[in-house]
């Protein structure tokens, strides 16, 4: 019986999966057919792996996301990456306890030499900046192979279970992120010259041009790529927080948290807390309470989020607790986090003494910002290769930005190769800059004063790039300020709305409402946007609504729920309220209550406990002590710690190393940075030796 | 102008022991690197291979002194730097090679080498997995061993700076000074340095050193590939070499290091000769079959890393240590042709007597051995 999965879901369909047996250390236990391993044994409530070879620690998912190999199990005698690999009947799943043992398979294996594939296009990473680059290929006939590493094209895309902010006819404003994968995947397959390579993994960039990449996951196979234009769409990857406890199994990233809820539909924990007020931290915190997730806080080191506000208000609303201006001191537990304390920083980020909170938690997502998976771009510069690089991978900022640099970079790649595509738009970088922007400074507004008929009221404080709102509108009486995607909506003529709600439902930011004086102008009926459990909106109940920020106005009945077609997850939610209240309102509550943090924080742990080097076992405190030797030359620490010479060849620990640096003063431009190699992702050697088995060789 | 008694090119697998040799003997000296830190040149390249056995009575003695200091280096100082005494085999698989091996034995073992040649199922005791097929047995030398590179030179260098000797990094020596055939000191991007002595251990930067004083020296730089691996549980301890060539390249080596990684490296054929570090496509396939060939249960350890370095290479494969005959005080110890590692800390005693005129006789005929100014005959029998 699978306890730990989402077995209902505002906006995703639960598909029907085959049940396997397969075993963990032995016992039998039920995951679902092709699902990642790691996932079958969160569903069985297994968050331990395994144990660290150097200090014993257990170990658990982090990246979710093949990059990390935090997250090995050993899979019929050999080390695998269980978010990598794909569970099958009778599987036999073991944990890796201290340095695995290669199996005694004396037999000489088959060889055959990897061919070298030429292609004019080359995009690593079949996200939203590779697939929107394709497309622009692909209309043009362009002979262009993508390749990604996970079982599906769309990148993080199919995390993303909320509308998109931008515009509609750019970025598929007002459409769900997973949906948006499916539309791109399916355009892609209608053009003959793209060719996708799935669980295909680049696994270095070398000096005679020439991609590697690993195709398949088991008896897999080394590839040689050679492209005369490579497009680098790797995206982002998730930066780590150094506080003691940092490593406990269930503290990983929010991005890791959607990959295991909204893609494999595992209810990962129970109560969560999130640090992080940016954009990633505040979607997953609504991901967590639509999956049914309790997050008892988010805590964000700044006096203020600094994502987007209608993300902060939906959570808000929701009953979930921001608490700005607090830091991470530490994380408890044995083998797993079960609490974690955070405090309240004054205006010189040092910990306010007394101020401490623990929150009893199993998880503890980290939020803190992204970094580019830049390491293949800047190796095929190095080698002069002909390369250009789109989406997070350029630059970190929303999905939408990814889809348009894509665009953009795709449409280069093909003036490059010799084709007449005409003057690529002037407005395009603009647009592309507008994307990427920073959210503005939040305004103040007021309803208008009238109180009849039927019209919008935009909860929408804060200039961020979106307007679907101007799109769908079927008289076309919303319009922007200046005209501008970042400009704030208003409506241009109140006599001219119909009333229809399309506004509010293709709302990505849920900051839009409709008052309907028509019927009973001293009781107006408000539709508010709910994406949440279905069972606490029945007509006729009363529910708690609040206003934007979260606080409650009253309680109301609910007279009718209804969907628009397009937009099916969002439920028009009809309450008739007290005209007092009606242009205020713009939520409904649903946390039960607030989970009410303990002062209890017992030990001071020191700072130099948290781990640095998540695969080596590296400490902040050994860290310090080479750089107080004297040590100047990140090459040098690690020739002297070890730390970042694992698996991962530092993506997690270089930016703490370099936080470390600058908390001890060192001026920046002393200090050598390591030098990158290949391979950026582990392969044995009997892949790279072109090792089969069996007689019968792929054509591929 | 800084004074010391002697300037020291390179802070390397030679330079940093020199150095450190210099200290202990009372003589103070400057290393002068243009790296950031020491052994950011080749040193890091090196896989960690030290061994003693050598065919040529020069290295094999300046080598048993390394392996020596290697040996007692955790003891006497403290410091790690993952010594593991498991000793090199060469496995053989074709009658010439098994004779080569055995003609060599007389020689090596009168130099006070622990060494012979092992029946085939000894090999496969000490190499677990190897595929039995053609093997006619192998030497074994158990007194060699290996290090990590990384730790030893950090280690000697924080020795070195305990006994006065300073260090300059990120500085690249522009030029050697002399004055009346005689040398002053060095000049480099930053500042003057004066000295009587300049030791020359910038490896395969030596011949564009001493051209700033007419000085043409044969070391000519070739590139050599490496890799490392996972951990797994250690299964064997030994320096692996299979001697064997195959399409592209010559002999290949490897060992398990402490921490449970493969580390391996493969001999180009024909060698690829410049400074090009840069990392190819051609040499992980190229190696993974001939690992997998050799012990096919290595076929699913994953490959974690590859890195390209530089051998700096003499016509006859012996390294070039001696006084320059034209400049008085300029000292050369470089060439080392991929064996700077192993042959470093016991040249870089040799070096430090010469300076400090205590050679003994030992040191004589290991002076005549690696003399700059000898005849190129043959190439050594075991590179």
């Amino acid at each position: 019986m699978n306890l730990k999965r989402i077995t209902k879901h505002p906006i995703l369909k639960i598909p029907q999966k085959r049940e396997v047996i397969f075993t963990w250390n032995g016992t039998k236990l039920t995951g679902h057919e092709g699902e990642m391993i790691s996932s079958a044994l969160f569903a069985n409530g297994i968050h331990i792996f395994g144990h660290h070879p150097r200090d014993h620690s257990p170990q658990g998912i982090f990246c979710a996301n093949g990059q990390c190999s935090q997250c090995l199990v050993i899979v019929d005698g050999l080390p695998v990456k269980s978010c990598m690999t794909p569970l099958t009947e009778a599987m036999a799943v073991e944990s890796v306890e201290g340095l695995p043992e290669l199996p005694q398979d004396d037999t000489r294996p088959r060889i055959r030499s990897a061919a070298t594939r030429e292609v004019d296009v080359l995009i690593i990473g079949a996200g939203p900046a590779g697939l929107a680059a394709a497309l622009e290929l692909g209309r043009l006939g362009v002979q262009t192979l993508i390749i990604d590493d996970k079982d599906r094209a769309g990148g993080k895309l199919v995390l993303q279970t909320h509308k998109f902010f931008g515009s509609v006819e750019d970025s598929y404003a007002g459409t769900r992120g997973f949906e948006i994968a499916t539309i791109l995947e399916e355009e892609i397959n209608k053009l003959a010259s793209v060719e996708i390579w799935l669980n295909t993994t680049a696994v270095g960039v070398f000096s005679d041009k020439i991609v590697g990449a690993v195709q398949g996951v088991k008896n897999s196979r080394y590839r040689r790529i050679k492209p005369a234009k490579l497009l680098i769409a790797t995206g982002a990857r998730e930066k780590m927080l150094s506080f003691p406890g940092n490593t406990l199994p269930g503290i990983y990233g929010a991005g890791a948290f959607q990959t295991l809820v909204n893609r494999d539909l595992i209810k990962s924990s129970e109560k969560v807390l999130i640090v992080g007020g940016g954009n990633v931290g505040l979607i997953a915190g609504y991901h967590a309470i639509q999956a049914g997730i309790e997050v008892v806080a988010l805590i964000e080191a700044l006096p203020q989020v600094g994502g987007y506000k209608v993300h902060a208000d939906k959570l808000k609303r929701l009953g979930v607790p921001i608490l700005t201006g607090h830091t991470v001191v530490a994380a408890g537990g044995k083998n797993q986090v079960e609490s974690v304390t955070v405090a309240r920083l004054d205006a010189d980020w040092k910990v306010v003494p007394g101020t401490h909170k623990t929150f009893e938690v199993d998880t503890v997502l980290i939020a803190v910002g992204l970094s580019e998976v830049n390491e293949f771009y800047l190796k095929a510069r190095q080698w002069e290769m002909d390369v250009f690089c789109a989406g997070d991978a350029r630059e970190i900022a929303e999905a939408s930005a990814a889809m348009f640099t894509g665009k953009i970079e795709g449409l280069k790649i093909a003036q490059s190769l010799g084709l007449s595509v005409g003057e690529i738009p002037r407005e395009w970088d603009y647009k592309a800059a507008i994307l990427q922007s920073k959210p503005g400074p939040v305004v103040s507004r007021r309803p208008p004063k009238r109180e009849q008929g039927v019209f919008p009221i935009f909860h929408c404080y804060q200039e961020v790039p979106c307007n679907p709102c101007t799109s769908v509108c079927p008289v076309g009486a919303i319009r922007t300020e200046r005209d501008e995607i970042t400009g704030l909506p208003y409506i241009s003529d109140l006599d001219a709305c119909t009333g229809c709600g399309s506004c509010v439902a293709v709302c990505p930011g849920l900051s839009m409402i409709l008052v309907d004086y028509r019927d009973d102008p001293e009781n107006p009926r408000v539709t508010l946007p709910y994406e949440i459990w279905r069972e606490r909106v029945e007509v006729g109940q009363k529910v708690p609504v609040t206003d934007v920020d979260g606080a409650i106005l009253g309680y109301y009945p609910v007279e009718k729920i209804s969907t628009r077609r397009k937009y099916p997850g969002t439920l028009l939610v009809q309450i008739k309220v007290d005209k007092k209240v009606a242009k205020a309102a713009m939520g409904i509550w649903v946390q039960e209550k607030q989970i009410e943090p303990s002062c209890i924080y017992e030990r001071e742990l020191p700072p130099d406990e948290a781990i640095i080097c998540r695969c080596e076992r590296i400490t902040a405190g050994e860290i310090k002590a080479a750089i107080r030797s004297g040590v100047r030359d990140v090459n040098q620490l690690k020739a002297l710690t070890r730390a970042g010479m694992g698996a991962c060849g530092s993506k997690t620990c270089r930016p703490m190393i370099w936080r470390i640096f600058q908390e001890e003063g060192v001026d920046p431009g002393t200090i050598t940075d390591r030098v990158d190699r290949p391979l950026f992702v582990e392969v044995p050697l009997g892949t790279l030796a072109g090792a089969y088995k069996g007689g019968r060789l792929e054509n591929k | 102008m800084k004074t010391s008694d002697v300037i020291i090119v390179g802070a390397g697998s030679a330079g940093v022991p020199t150095a450190m040799a210099l200290g202990e003997l009372g003589i103070k000296s400057r290393v002068i690197d243009m790296h950031p830190s020491p052994g950011q040149g080749e040193n890091k390249h090196a896989i960690g291979g030290v061994r003693a056995t050598h065919s040529d009575p020069g290295k094999i003695l300046i080598c048993r002194r390394s392996l020596e200091i290697f040996a007692t280096w955790e003891k006497l100082h403290g410091d790690p730097i993952e010594w593991l005494n498991g000793g090199y085999v060469f496995p053989v698989f074709r009658r010439h090679d098994e004779m080569m091996l055995k003609k060599l034995l007389p020689v090596q073992k009168k130099y006070g080498l622990n060494i012979d040649f092992m029946e085939p199922r000894a090999i496969q005791q000490l190499i677990p997995g190897i595929h039995p097929q053609g093997l006619r047995g192998g030497t074994y030398s158990p007194d060699d061993g290996s290090i990590s590179p990384l730790l030893a030179v950090n280690a000697f260098y924080r020795h070195a700076v305990t006994l006065g000797v300073a260090f300059n990094f990120k500085e690249r020596v522009r030029a050697i000074r002399v004055k009346k055939g005689r040398v002053v000191g060095v000049q480099t991007e930053k500042a003057e340095y004066a000295a009587p002595v300049v030791v020359d251990t910038a490896g395969p930067f030596s011949p564009e050193l001493v051209r700033t004083v007419g000085v043409d020296l044969p070391v000519t730089p070739d590139s050599h590939e490496a890799a490392v691996t996972e951990p797994v549980k250690p299964f064997f301890r030994c320096m692996v070499v299979d001697v064997r060539p195959a399409p592209g390249s010559k002999n290949f080596y490897f060992y398990q290091n402490l921490h449970g990684q493969l580390i391996f490296c493969i001999t180009p054929d024909p060698p690829i000769v410049g400074t090009d570090k840069r990392e190819t496509s051609i040499f992980l396939p190229r190696v993974s079959a001939r690992i997998v060939r050799l012990i096919p249960r290595l076929k699913n350890l994953r490959v974690r890393r590859v890195w390209r370095g530089l051998y700096p290479m003499t016509p006859d494969g012996s390294p070039l240590v001696g006084w320059n005959r034209q400049i008085s005080g300029l000292l050369h110890a470089t060439g080392m042709c991929g064996q700077g590692l192993m042959l470093g800390p016991g040249s870089g005693e040799v070096v430090a007597r010469m300076i400090a005129n205590q050679s003994t006789d030992d040191d004589q005929m290991i002076l005549e051995e690696f003399s700059p100014y000898r005849k190129f005959k043959s190439q050594e029998a075991l590179k």
